[in-house]
């Protein structure tokens, strides 16, 4: 459509020189109000940062808007923790267990919404959907009884199997978006060529959505890598997640300012990096494979 | 075109079923469990029928009153979180460039604050809005105004919407910037061409292509304002009094806190049956749209 008639083209230059003034403005308006938000977005995090390179002593004498003498001694101090280091571990080990899982189940399972009816598909898709609507609180109970019961309480299963109950219905959903946008008559193509299923799935389908995968497993990353309070319920000493370790820190050493901040502009980083890789899907993700 | 009935795709769906049933299902039945039940300690535990949830839904019970209490701090916070994410959401999305190499990174910067573990958030603002060390609380307390997040229940109450506006925002935003990239070029050129004003372009095709991402904006902010917890329980730990008390804070503080456990499954299965209908409702409208769009 970018060929329009001259005319048209000619329109609109016309409807556009009217008053250029009024043309600016309306060009650096918009601008304005979107650095002004993004300002503010970033404020609360720049405050983070700046606090973790500042001493408590100097944190609580004066409101400096950037460190005068930045230092980076509890970033030292928190990788040369062991109990820091292995809660990260933790933490990155469940998010990966639950990020593989909930890929791999939900995959056949998005292929089989979108292509076939079958008998109580739908009601299937909303019990799916429910869970992820469901609040974490109300499973912090029954959830802390179930697994102490088969003895996984306080591993990275127990926590990386938990997240299942909102990442499985996430995934489900996005791949569904996804494979929408793959035509069936290449399914009828490879069936006419001879591919078996499963062998159709992994060779043509899988590449077919590749950027719904990833997007899919940075969704599953995301939303288990900020879900806490499950993960504190669910654990007690050895799989204790990197952000449980935090709020543990509190009562110890009274208010550790800088270590705090410190500490949570660590949990940023992995999130930070896994999105770039992400950037150009991103939109798409958020909302659902479905625009 | 129709979806071939094919009832061995259960086979395929089969895993997600398992692995769901597992991970919810199961535990849930304890909860229904519990809510029959009475306990005297000691894990014994005699049959109490419905009491518990006539208790939960009377008003007049203490833990009746507190159900209500709660119920209607969640639903006035998803109210006015909503009114103000999704204006504001649309707002920043129109802003955005439609292509060009910025929308990367500035998607990457607009969507950081949803990579932050949640109580972080609560820490982060935890810090921002203390009057003696964070920005935010200084500079309110610089302009002559009474705020103190840990005394003040209004303070206390605002700063949780601030807090919510500033991590959520970037969803609503996202997903109103991919509804918008999707509408065609010939939409606008035909605008231009009518020498239709920014507004009534807006208005007669923007917002209504944005039907069906708004509809998903709101079900989706509505159950997560409906089921904050961590950011409250960090900055206020639902105080001052119980001014911040949300549905899951005092679902928690009964369950685990006082090990209340019929009264805390009770209220389980009540809070978890009101987003349920909530989300059918919501449902009903996406697939009815998803019909009229095909038909």
């Amino acid at each position: 459509m970018a060929d329009v008639l001259p005319s048209a083209e000619l329109a609109v230059a016309r409807s556009r020189s009217q008053s250029p003034a009024a043309r600016r403005a309306h060009g650096l308006l918009p601008k304005l109000g979107l650095a002004v938000y993004l300002l503010a977005l970033m404020l609360p995090i720049y405050w983070l940062v700046s606090m973790s390179l500042r001493s408590n002593e100097d944190i609580m004498s004066t409101l400096a808007f950037w460190p005068h003498h930045p230092s980076l001694q509890k970033y030292y101090y928190i990788l040369n923790d062991s109990t820091w280091v292995h809660a990260f571990g933790v933490s990155l080990t469940y998010v990966a267990l639950n990020t593989v899982i909930s890929v791999t189940a939900a995959l056949p399972a998005a292929y089989a919404f979108n292509r076939f009816h079958f008998i109580g598909d739908k009601y299937l898709f909303f019990w799916l959907l429910s869970n992820l609507m469901a609040p974490a609180a109300v499973y912090a109970m029954p959830f802390f009884n179930f697994y102490y019961a088969i003895g996984l309480f306080d591993t990275v299963w127990a926590v990386a199997l938990a997240h299942c109950l909102f990442n499985v219905p996430v995934a489900v959903w996005i791949l569904e978006g996804f494979v929408a946008g793959v035509p069936r008559e290449i399914d009828e193509m490879a069936a006419i060529d001879g591919y078996s299923f499963p062998r159709f799935f992994i060779r043509i389908f899988l590449p077919l959505i590749a950027n719904g995968v990833g997007v899919t497993a940075f969704f599953c990353f995301m939303f288990s890598w900020v879900e806490q309070l499950l993960a504190t319920t669910l654990t007690a000493t050895d799989a204790l997640p990197f952000a449980a370790v935090m709020s543990r820190s509190y009562s110890v050493s009274g208010m550790d300012w800088s270590l705090l901040a410190a500490a949570g502009v660590l949990t940023m980083i992995p999130g930070a990096i896994v999105i770039w890789f992400v950037r150009n899907h991103i939109a798409k993700g958020f909302a659902l494979g479905r625009v | 075109m129709e979806k071939p009935l094919n009832n061995r795709a259960w086979l395929m769906v089969a895993p997600v079923f398992v692995l769901v049933l597992f991970s919810a299902l199961l535990p849930m039945m304890t909860v229904v469990n519990y809510s029959l039940q009475d306990s005297m300690g000691q894990n014994q535990f005699f049959w109490n029928g419905d009491g518990w949830f006539r208790d939960l839904l009377n008003p007049s019970t203490e833990i009746g009153a507190r159900f209500q209490d709660a119920l209607s701090k969640n639903l006035s916070f998803s109210l006015v979180a909503l009114l103000i994410e999704v204006p504001l959401g649309i707002a920043v999305a129109l802003t955005l460039p439609r292509g060009g190499r910025a929308v990367g990174p500035l998607l990457v910067i607009i969507a950081l604050p949803m990579l932050i573990p949640w109580n972080v958030i609560g820490t982060m603002w935890q810090i921002f809005s203390r009057a003696d060390i964070g920005l935010f609380g200084a500079a309110l307390t610089g302009l002559g105004l009474h705020y103190n997040v840990t005394q003040n229940a209004i303070s206390a109450w605002c700063t949780i919407v601030v807090i919510d506006v500033w991590h959520w925002t970037p969803l609503v935003i996202l997903l109103t910037y991919a509804g918008l990239r999707a509408i065609p070029d010939a939409f606008y050129q035909a605008a231009r061409i009518d020498a239709a004003s920014r507004w009534a372009t807006f208005f007669n095709i923007e917002l209504p292509k944005l039907q069906k991402v708004l509809v998903i904006v709101v079900l989706l902010r509505f159950m997560q304002t409906f089921m904050i917890y961590t950011e409250p329980f960090v900055v206020t730990g639902g105080g001052p009094g119980s001014a911040t008390t949300f549905l899951s804070i005092d679902l928690v503080k009964i369950a685990l806190g006082q090990v209340d456990l019929g009264p805390a499954a009770a209220m389980s299965l009540v809070y978890n049956l009101i987003t349920l209908t909530i989300c059918w409702i919501f449902f009903t409208i996406m697939t009815q749209l998803d019909r009229r769009r095909y038909a």
